[in-house]
This record gives C-alpha cells, sequence and structure tokens, in this order.
C-alpha cells in the first residue's frame, strides 16, 4: 500500500528524517512510536506532500508520490488526520465533513457522499448532534472525532493519523482507539503515530521505533511490547526496579 | 445645517462610500484566502474604469464593462501567476512588498499606455444634470446605479461564499490552508481565483462610479488607502463589515467638507485609519471572539 525508500526530509538547514524506510500492507494497522521531535509528525506530513522529501522514494498504491502536490496524493486515497486536529473552525461540523469528500465529487463520486456522511454520524453520533454547530466550539475529543471524520469522507485507502490522543481525557482516549481499530475493521489500512506507545501496539499489527530521525526497530506490535529496550524506553517501564525485586 | 442639505451630503457620501466599500471588500477577499494586504486593488478599479474608456470608442456601454472586467480579471490572474504563485511560504512583510510593486508597475503602464488626462464612462441613464427628486433630495441616477451595484456584489459574494462549492472551499483554505490541501482542495488555484474575483469586483464599481467620480491613471494609491482604512475598520476579513465601514468613511468625509476645507478630506480617512489601529485593532464591527476561532 505503501512504501518509503532511504527518505531524507526536513526544514530548511535542519534535516528531520534519515533514510527512512518503511512500508504498510494493505489492512494493517502499523504505529510508529518515538519520543517528541524523533521526526514522526514530520514523516506523516511528508507521505501526505506537506514536506518535501529530499532524497528517496515514496511509493502510493503503486504510484510514485515522491513528487507530488498534497491534493494529488489525496486524490490517490491517502488522508492525513493531522496533529493539533486543524478542523476548519469558523465552519459548520456538516461543512467540514462536506469538504473532507471533496475529492469524492471530484472523483464523480457524488452520489457516495450522503451515504458516507451517515457512516460517519454513525461512528460518531455527537457530530450528528452539533451537526450545526462550528466546529471551533466542539471540545478537544469531539474536534478529533470530526477530524478523523473530515478524512473518512474521502474514502482514503489509507488513513494516517498523528498524534490522535494527544491532550484528551484518558475515557475519550479509550473511545478513540476503539474507533481506530473499527475503521481497520471496516477495511481502511491505517498508519498511526502516537505518543501513547502502549495504546498503540496494543491494536497495532507491526511497529517501528523512530529515533531522531532514524528506523531503529522494527517488528509484530508483540514483538515490540515484549522488547525490553521499547519497554524501558516508550512503555514506562521501571526495569531497574523489577530487576532488584529478583535479585 | 438644513435637512435637505444634510441629506444631499449624505447621498454625496454614499457615492463614494460605495467604492471604498467595494475596494475594502476586495482586500477582504484575498486577505481571507492568502493572509496578504494587496495593495494593488486600487490599481484594478482604475484598469476597470480606463479600459472602459476606451472600450467604449468601438462597442456599446454594456459590453464595454462587461469587457473592462473581463480584462481586469485577467489582469489580477496575470499578477497572481508572475508574482505571488511561485513563491514557496513567504513571509507577509514580502507579499506586501510585491503588491506594492505591482501597483506602481500597473500604475506607471497606465501613464504610458492612457496618458495623464483624466477620463470618464457617460452616465448610464440621463446625464451631468438629469436628478431624480427623493424627500426634496436631488440625486444622480448614477448614484443609484452605484448603490445597486454594490449592492449586487455584496449579495453575489454573499451567495457565493455561502452555498457554492468553489466558495465553500475558499473559507476552507481561509480557515486553515494545509487543512484544505489535506481535503484535495487545490488551494493554489483558488489563490489565483481571489485574485481575479476582488479584480472583477473591484473592475466593475471602477466602471459604475467613473461618471461621478472621474478616473485617471493615478487614483488606485487613494482608493487603496481608503479600501484599506474601510477594510481595517469593517474587521479585516469581514464583507459585510467593510461595506458598512465604506459607506461610514465616505459620510464622514462628505460631512467633513461642510466643516473644514475640501483639502483636508483624504485626511479625514487616514485619522480614522490611525485612531482605529491605535484603538480598536480588530475593527468596529470585528468581534474579538471570531477573531480568535479564526486564528485558532
Amino acid at each position: 500500500m505503501l512504501r518509503l525508500r532511504n527518505v531524507d526530509a526536513g526544514y530548511g538547514a535542519l534535516t528531520v528524517l534519515r533514510r527512512v524506510s518503511l512500508h504498510v500492507n494493505p489492512g494493517e494497522i502499523v504505529t510508529i512510536v518515538g519520543a517528541n521531535g524523533a521526526g514522526k509528525t514530520t514523516l506523516l506530513r511528508t507521505v501526505a506532500g506537506l514536506v518535501r522529501a529530499r532524497g528517496g522514494e515514496l511509493v502510493f498504491a503503486g504510484a510514485a508520490v515522491t513528487r507530488l502536490r498534497t491534493e494529488r496524493i489525496v486524490a490517490l486515497g491517502c488522508s492525513l488526520v493531522p496533529e493539533g486536529r486543524q478542523v476548519f473552525a469558523p465552519m459548520e461540523v456538516r461543512e467540514n465533513l462536506l469538504l473532507g469528500a471533496h475529492v469524492q465529487y471530484a472523483r464523480g463520486r457524488k452520489d457516495e457522499v450522503a451515504r458516507d456522511l451517515e457512516r460517519v454520524y454513525g461512528l460518531f453520533p455527537v457530530l450528528a448532534q452539533r451537526a450545526r454547530q462550528l466546529a471551533g466550539t466542539l471540545s478537544g475529543g469531539e474536534q478529533q472525532m470530526l477530524a478523523i471524520g473530515r478524512a473518512l469522507m474521502a474514502r482514503p485507502k489509507l488513513v494516517m493519523l498523528d498524534e490522535p490522543s494527544m491532550g484528551l481525557a484518558p475515557l475519550v482516549v479509550k473511545d478513540i482507539f476503539g474507533i481506530v481499530k473499527r475503521i481497520s475493521e471496516e477495511g481502511t489500512t491505517v498508519l498511526l503515530v502516537e505518543q501513547n506507545a502502549r495504546s498503540a501496539l496494543q491494536i497495532a499489527t507491526r511497529g517501528y521505533v523512530l529515533e531522531t530521525g532514524r528506523i531503529v526497530l522494527q517488528g509484530t506490535a508483540e514483538e515490540l511490547l515484549s522488547n525490553r529496550d521499547v519497554q524501558r524506553a516508550y512503555l514506562g517501564s521501571d526495569l531497574d526496579a523489577e530487576n532488584r525485586v529478583a535479585t | 445645517m438644513q435637512l435637505e442639505l444634510v441629506l444631499q451630503y449624505l447621498v454625496a457620501g454614499l457615492t463614494y462610500g460605495t467604492i471604498y466599500a467595494v475596494v475594502g471588500v476586495g482586500f477582504n477577499i484575498i486577505y481571507n484566502t492568502t493572509g496578504i494586504i494587496n495593495f494593488a486593488q486600487g490599481e484594478f478599479v482604475m484598469l476597470g474604469g480606463m479600459t472602459a474608456v476606451t472600450l467604449h470608442r468601438f462597442v456599446p456601454l454594456p459590453l464595454a464593462i462587461a469587457g473592462a472586467v473581463a480584462v481586469t480579471m485577467a489582469a489580477g490572474a496575470l499578477v497572481e501567476a508572475t508574482c505571488i504563485r511561485w513563491l514557496e511560504k513567504p513571509s507577509v512583510l514580502r507579499m506586501i512588498i510585491i503588491t506594492i510593486g505591482v501597483s506602481i508597475l500597473i500604475r506607471e503602464l497606465a501613464l504610458v499606455s492612457w496618458g495623464e488626462s483624466v477620463r470618464a464612462l457617460p452616465y448610464f441613464t440621463g446625464n451631468e444634470v438629469s436628478s431624480l427628486t427623493l424627500g426634496g433630495v436631488h440625486v444622480s441616477p448614477q448614484v443609484l446605479w452605484s448603490l445597486a451595484t454594490c449592492v449586487l456584489i455584496v449579495v453575489f459574494l454573499w451567495f457565493f461564499f455561502q452555498h457554492t462549492s468553489l466558495g465553500r472551499q475558499m473559507r476552507a483554505c481561509a480557515a486553515n490552508r494545509d487543512a484544505a490541501a489535506l481535503c484535495g482542495i487545490a488551494t493554489k488555484n483558488l489563490v489565483t481565483l481571489s485574485f481575479v474575483l476582488s479584480a472583477g469586483i473591484g473592475a466593475l464599481a471602477g466602471c459604475v462610479v467613473s461618471p461621478i467620480t472621474y478616473t485617471a491613471y493615478n487614483i488606485g494609491t487613494g482608493l487603496a488607502i481608503k479600501g484599506f482604512t474601510v477594510a481595517i475598520l469593517g474587521g479585516l476579513g469581514s464583507s459585510m463589515g467593510a461595506v458598512g465601514a465604506g459607506f461610514l468613511v465616505g459620510v464622514l468625509e462628505a460631512f467633513s467638507v461642510s466643516l473644514m476645507p475640501a483639502a483636508y478630506k483624504d485626511a479625514i480617512s487616514v485619522a480614522v485609519l490611525l485612531a482605529i489601529l491605535f484603538l480598536r485593532p480588530s475593527g468596529l464591527f470585528g468581534s474579538g471572539a471570531a477573531a480568535r476561532l479564526k486564528t485558532a
């Protein structure tokens, strides 16, 4: 579905990603874990074409997308739910969702939009209740749901989520992860970037560990969850304490 | 002051207010999609009026106006394509300086091609002396043409932005450009469209008011300052605010003539601009809450 080969990217004089290679197979939930500033957001923005890759190659659904503009990549079926939600604050919830369906109109699939809208309202009943409210007046969790719903309106093959749990209450976080799982079960491939590595790995099929712009580890979700380095660095396990108990 | 005189000043103020309002609205359209103030906005008004006068030598008035609007729209697209489009994330200051440069360029080109003479289109109906009497006030029919055009432009823009897919895309682009691109919207084309749109309405207004206010190669700068005042006064980004502020500034100027020498007329709008910038930068009609939502 998606393949990155030796991708370099950055801003100005700053190089953030160094020779990153990874792939996402159809139907998978792949997660990228890493500390703040490791380059997780830059990685997703590079795939979406918001940041230009300086080297390497990006292939999505069999097409080379390295040099394509964002709107073309989205039209191919690769949607990003950006960090910090980025809803259209001064516009109604419903308008936000219809804007998400822009590529569907462009594909001439206008008749599917109404059904997709019902599907999103089904996933997020709260959005149906707030359909006429301005997006900027929603709570953080509701805005995150709207951002995900907006991306789904494009009928993507792959949806990339950037820190969907950031700044949300634990119960809402649980909801969001449940929704991500459901989206995957309904047939959309997911690439998930999360600080909350444990929750992400629990729903993921595979994962990559990104450290200062490089992929340092990869494996199935179970492998990563049981890896001692990952546990120490990203899952908050206090291994020293465990060792003391053992001896 | 007698009531008739007050009303007479009011009508004069509304006439000038029309063009200020339309220039202010033009500023807003481009500001909303790009975040820049296009100081060549006044030149679009000039270009519209001057082109229409030239075309009117060969074709009937309605055709001349339609032609002038089309030519100015093309000029707007050309300005965007040559000066704005290829810049990758330029700073606001750089964009402003570019538009000032463009306005100087257009003005000089107009001087070379049309010379310094002052021109005007003929009155659409009647002539210089014909007037309608409304409530004891003499109103030139051209004033009614101007007001009607202004209303038409505002209604058209309202419908366009609220009820068409393209208008909705432009509002999305204004609210969050990256997010608009992530919806698959071709944001660069919308920036071009915003230049075309504001050039078009500027040109239309330039044609309609030219019989009363006259037009010459150098009217753009003054209009840009007035239009900018109006856009700020009405709350940057708000078209309805700009229309209200346009009429307010026009009326203020008209009444100032009765109290002060006419030479101070332009100083009034600059004084208003400074006062607003010092006292209420969000504008008279701009609400703080809306501004926060915008930047959120």
